[in-house]
């Protein structure tokens, strides 16, 4: 074949139209990605529950007038019974009081504001954090190499419960230390695998073509190494998210976590330790947040998983599946 | 044959070593892998130079020293008259214009996550020639130029065969409009059909933009086909090198031979006239390589004098002038290797099986 009749083959018309008009569109990965997504039944609706608690801890002042009681105030009236027990629920406090009289749904409501802003933020922070060192670490080798995969292995084998009760003691236990405790701890397995990753595709041709072309290190991480390097980490960030947010309830509850008066489902449950024998609500309505929120989240996160990495068992037995049913 | 204006790229004596490193914090070296030994190597402006070799000969590190990839140990390389052996960094850049590498895997070197047109206008932004609409144009000429549709400007390489993803290699490799382009085994990924096809795309290619091509392939009758001289490779070092034609009729180095006469024929019948000559034993490691003449372990012709002396690659008795070859006893024309025997006792890496 010449070089003429290359040109002659270029100049067919698009391949890209078909004979009905319509145009076939080249889709991006991540459109793929979305595309499989959206056929996850359980997926969109733990997307769904994601954004009405989005929408709920957003709108945490709005309910709160709408039942009619303050997160931090007891009611004295209604709340506590004659043997000063907390109230079951009823037509005054929907999902009942806790031993103080306070409305178990408004502080649920506004705890979901603390775990959902603590589990995010601490999430992405990690992520952020193990993108930078695991991929310095990795790409460079070397001894920065050796320093940083060793300060990981360092941060993952600390008993991270003392060191969160030992930093509670010693600066007072606040939001903002919760979220640095729960960063500390997430990063180091988060920039392992980013590490290896990194390690796989520095050896790939590309990098290499990209090198023999003159670019630079900068370049390469950025151009080359990190986008291919968002699926993975788009999966560990969405599994990341549900322990955080257990994380940040455990350490709550051990009184090492986020203030003990601001209402978070971590301190809701350590006060229910002293009345569920006789308010079973005061436990049960906190822990059934967390158990959903963290479900959806986790249920989502492996629905991402397997979206952005199209191998995996699961889908191809889904789409088999789905394969019978139209036959 | 000193500085000739004719040689752009001029190998001079180019050593290159791995180290092989062991310990957790403090590595030390214990041992390195001689991958190029001692390469010397001339290129001329618009000829095509064929490297041969079976794999781990070190054509391919080679490949990496010319276009400055992998630092050299030793030696020196000079392209267009400037040494660049000991260029880094930014010093590089003005270099890595003019020489271009095309790789073997069609796969791993397109990066997945980019579209085709990024790919291919990378080059433009790495050197900051052309930017926007500019650089599209400019992008799509050289689709159309390698035999790609400009309208697939936006796709991704997964949306292409390996016979199209090779091109978008080229299509990038000429960008910046080099003087000398390395393959890296551009065809052996490929189907032979589509190898074909690939290979005369770089002959016309090479005919219209005046391009100079280190070709380096294991595929003897590609090397043939496309090369005016061909260098054969053995450890590390360079065993033959002779003008294309005159190899393939008159090898003189015995693993010329050898590998010739295993490169296979499209003629069934001459197939099986011909007489194959088989080696013993594998290549021995580059890290620890043999005494002498790197062959000699396995050659049908060693004699003492092999063990001891390095043979040097020079005009061998009777020879056209460019025709060097590395060996104490080359083969003769009327020669058959296949009944040789060499007069050293050699020790085979195959297995023995007990006899029944």
């Amino acid at each position: 074949m010449s070089l003429t009749d290359l040109e002659a083959e270029a100049s067919v018309p698009p391949a890209s139209e078909v004979p009905g008009g319509r145009k076939i569109e080249g889709r991006s990965p991540w459109q793929l990605a979305w595309a499989r997504l959206r056929q996850d039944k359980a997926a969109m609706i733990s997307l769904v529950v994601i954004i009405l608690l989005v929408a709920m801890a957003l709108l945490a002042p709005l309910i709160a007038k709408w039942a009619g009681y303050e997160p931090d105030f007891g009611d004295r009236k209604f709340g506590v019974t004659d043997d000063g027990l907390p109230v079951g629920p009823n037509g005054h406090h929907y999902l009942g009081t806790d031993r103080l009289g306070r409305d178990i749904l408004v502080r649920a409501v506004y705890g979901a504001r603390v775990s959902l802003l603590v589990g995010l933020l601490s999430t992405a922070l990690a992520v952020i954090l193990g993108v930078i060192i695991g991929a310095t670490a990795g790409y460079y080798g070397g001894a920065v190499d050796t320093i940083l995969a060793r300060f990981m292995d360092v941060t993952l084998s600390f008993p991270y419960l003392l060191f969160a009760i030992a930093l509670a003691a010693a600066f007072g236990a606040s939001t903002p230390l919760t979220i640095f405790v729960i960063t500390f701890f997430s990063f180091a397995s988060i920039g392992r695998i980013v590490r290896g990753q990194v390690l796989q595709i520095k050896e790939r041709e590309f990098i290499e073509a990209a090198r023999s072309l003159g670019a630079g290190n900068v370049r390469i991480m950025f151009i080359d190494v990190i986008p291919n390097l968002i699926a993975p980490v788009t999966v560990l960030g969405s599994m990341t998210i549900p322990t955080a947010i257990i994380f940040e309830s455990t350490l709550s509850f051990l009184g090492a976590g986020t203030d003990p008066r601001t209402p978070s489902w971590g301190n809701m449950l350590a006060d229910a330790t002293e009345s569920y024998t006789v308010a079973w609500w005061t436990l049960f309505i906190p822990a059934l947040f967390l158990l959903i929120t963290t479900l959806a989240f986790n249920i989502l996160g492996d629905a991402v998983r397997d979206a952005l990495d199209p191998r995996s068992e699961r889908l191809f037995a889904a789409q088999k599946a789905n394969r019978k049913k139209r036959k | 044959m000193t500085q000739d204006a004719d040689v752009l790229v001029e190998i001079d004596d180019v050593y290159k070593h791995f180290p092989i490193k062991q310990g957790i914090i403090f590595k030390r070296e214990i041992a390195r892998v001689h991958a190029v030994d001692g390469v010397s190597l001339k290129v001329r402006r618009g000829e095509t130079i064929g490297i041969v070799g079976e794999s781990g000969c070190g054509k391919s590190t080679l490949a990496r020293c010319i276009t400055g990839l992998h630092p050299i140990t030793k030696g020196r390389i000079i392209f267009d008259g400037q040494d660049i052996s000991r260029l880094r960094g930014r010093a590089l850049k003005p270099f890595r214009r003019d020489v271009q590498m095309i790789f073997q895997d069609p796969y791993g070197s397109l990066n997945p996550r980019r579209r085709v047109g990024a790919i291919i206008g990378d080059p433009f932004d790495i050197h900051g020639t052309a930017s926007g609409a500019e650089r599209k144009k400019r992008v799509q000429e050289l689709m159309e130029l390698v035999g790609l549709n400009p309208e697939h400007y936006n796709r991704f390489p997964a949306e292409f065969s390996g016979g199209q993803r090779q091109r978008i290699g080229i299509a990038r490799a000429l960008a910046l409009k080099p003087k000398l382009i390395v393959c890296d085994e551009p065809v052996s990924a490929l189907d032979v059909s589509i190898q074909a096809q690939v290979i005369n795309l770089l002959k016309d290619l090479q005919q219209e933009l005046g391009l100079t091509y280190v070709f380096i392939a294991h595929d003897l009758s590609v090397v043939r086909y496309v090369s005016d001289r061909v260098a054969v490779m053995y450890l590390g070092k360079i065993a033959e090198n002779a003008r294309g034609e005159e190899l393939y009729e008159n090898p003189r180095h015995p693993y010329t031979g050898a590998l010739l006469s295993a490169a296979s024929i499209a003629d069934p019948d001459a197939a099986e006239r011909r007489e194959r000559i088989v080696l013993s034993g594998d290549v021995p490691s580059p890290i620890r390589p043999p005494s002498g003449c790197r062959f000699h372990p396995r050659c049908p012709k060693a004699q003492e004098n092999c063990v001891d002396v390095v043979p040097e690659l020079i005009v061998r008795g009777g020879d056209e002038a460019g025709h060097l070859t590395a060996c104490h006893y080359p083969v003769e024309p009327a020669e058959n290797l296949a009944e040789e025997h060499a007069a050293i006792e050699q020790l085979s890496t195959e297995p023995t099986l007990p006899s029944a």
